[in-house]
């Protein structure tokens, strides 16, 4: 295993993208992050698509983006892990670069959501639960998280403003980032007063639906400042874990076991203890997966993340910021894209353009990917160099 | 073709069928061909008590495609007994009124009409009650 680098990035304006085809983004995103770096072609490229098939109807998109790309005979693969494919993707091209078996490896993420309804994309995430035996009783992902917010609320007490609190602070956060979908304040009013999605879960506690791709340019680090253009960032640790496929078969509902094994493992690469990690990206697909996720990483413990946000320790300018980048609730939430682009958003971060919305002195960053109710999850540490 | 993967999961969902390792006792609902537990094969077939406990529940009200007629309708997860728990709606009952710890009983309902076919699929769901 080689040391690898991340030395080009590329992130497009997220949102209803009606006049972009799925290739579109994909191709839009990749040139940014091959410009970035200076480069023009890769040795082979992984992209992540959580339903390419179901939103547009088209399979096989390893080779078409390959295509119109313009590197039409590269290895090209697409890995699909549910919300967490974004992240996949980059771990998968971590490996190939980090194993030696190539130099240069492009990692996409990519999701084209608005060629359907609202209904038929609420539908379509559906697939990622168990089908037979969760999203075959009418159960969507606004439903399952809900299931364990109220599970949450009652065991720990946790208030419905604490839980808007995490959507107002991420919109506040994104409201400095450009490629938002929602680059926008909100306050309580907003929130509390948006319809009802899954009691207890509202409208502007739940990721919206966008299209959207974001790309990294991998290489090994000591190449890194021959082959790129800017400040290389390290990839210190990678780990993936898995968990049951039901939410209701896990032993408790509101700590994320693949998340926290994932976090293990990607530790123990980086041999750096949590209070080295100075910002995070998280899954906040709904706000209360922020708060299970950052107990869930070991930053919080069991109860105690319901308040961080309310009391300003994620915020911007808190102990430890969490999704400088809007997260998905303000940026969106392309399912297939999101985990690259909390790639895209640590490197912005660790070179330190990042603009308004800069961690400031922001050394390691740890960014965490998750699909399903968690029974997927990616967590990967970047260091500045 | 949906035919046979309607047919396919009826035992569990006509009859709540489930499979008992005969390795360490765990008991899985729907059948599994390996233990979570003890990595055991070999499982002995047993039904699951009609009625539970809610765990925890919501209500949706932005509903997928098939349930879009439906909503708002709740959705729980019950356990049915020691450790097994299940998914399902809970009907006829006040939404207001459901709370985390009520006592039901699972009926068999029909559940969806499936969406390329039009085939009418039946499954459990939870009402209130069985306390008593
Ligand atoms: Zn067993």
């Amino acid at each position: 295993m080689r040391d690898v680098a991340v030395i080009g990035v590329g992130m497009i304006k997220w949102g209803e993208r009606w006049e972009s085809s799925l290739r579109d983004l994909f191709v839009e995103a990749a040139l940014a992050a091959l410009d970035d770096c200076g480069l023009d072609r890769v040795d082979a490229l992984y992209v992540g698509s959580m339903s390419p098939g179901l939103f547009t109807g088209q399979e096989h998109i390893g080779a078409l983006f390959a295509d119109y790309l313009g590197l039409a005979h590269l290895p090209a693969t697409r890995v699909e892990s549910a919300c967490a494919s974004g992240g996949l993707a980059f771990r998968q091209a971590f490996l190939e670069v980090s194993s030696g078996l190539s130099e240069i490896v492009l990692a996409a993420g990519v999701e084209k959501m608005t060629d359907v309804d609202g209904a038929e994309a609420t539908y379509v995430l559906s697939t990622a639960a168990d089908q037979e035996y969760e999203s075959f009783h009418g159960i969507t992902f606004p439903g399952l998280y809900a299931l364990i917010a109220r599970d949450y609320m009652h065991r720990y007490g946790l208030t419905r403003e604490q839980l808007a609190a995490v959507a107002i602070k991420n919109h506040a956060h994104g409201s400095h980032n450009p490629f938002a979908q929602f680059p926008r304040k909100i306050d309580l009013e907003t929130v509390l007063n948006s319809p009802m999605v899954a009691d207890p879960l509202r409208l502007m506690d739940c990721s919206p639906i966008t299209d959207g791709a974001a790309a990294v340019v991998l290489c090994p680090l000591e190449r890194a400042r021959e082959l790129g253009k800017k400040k290389p960032v390290k990839v210190l640790g990678s780990g993936q874990a898995s968990d049951t496929m039901a939410l209701h078969h896990r032993e408790d509902f509101c700590y994320f076991r693949s998340t926290a094994e994932a976090a293990k493992r990607a530790f123990e690469m980086a041999k750096i203890e949590r209070e080295r990690v100075d910002f995070l990206e998280v899954h906040d697909c709904f706000t209360i997966a922020e708060i299970c996720v950052l107990e869930s990483l070991g930053f919080f413990e069991r109860g105690k993340a319901g308040s961080a946000a309310q009391e300003g320790i994620t915020a911007l300018d808190g102990k430890l910021p969490v999704n400088p980048s809007g997260g998905l609730k303000s940026k969106g939430h392309p399912v297939g894209a999101t985990g690259v682009a909390q790639i895209v958003e640590l490197v912005h971060q660790l070179r330190g353009e990042a603009g308004e919305r800069q961690v400031k002195g922001a050394k390691v960053g740890l960014a965490q990917n998750m699909g399903g109710t968690g029974a997927s999850s990616v967590v990967h540490i970047l260091e500045g160099c | 073709m949906f035919s046979a993967k309607i047919w396919r999961e009826s035992p569990q969902r006509y009859r709540l069928e489930a499979a008992k390792c005969l390795g360490c006792g765990k008991v899985f609902f729907p059948p599994r061909l390996v233990c979570l537990g003890c990595r055991g094969r070999e499982f002995e077939k047993r039904f699951l008590p009609w009625r539970g406990r809610v765990l925890t529940f919501t209500v949706i009200h932005t509903a997928p495609t098939p349930f879009v007629d439906m909503a708002p309708y709740c959705i729980a997860i019950v356990e049915v007994e020691e450790g097994v728990r299940l998914t399902c709606q809970l009907v006829d009952v006040d939404l207001e009124a459901v709370e985390i710890g009520m006592e039901v009983e699972l009926e068999f309902r029909r559940i969806q009409s499936n969406q390329s076919d039009g085939v009418l699929c039946y499954g459990y769901k939870a009402v209130p009650g069985g306390g008593e």
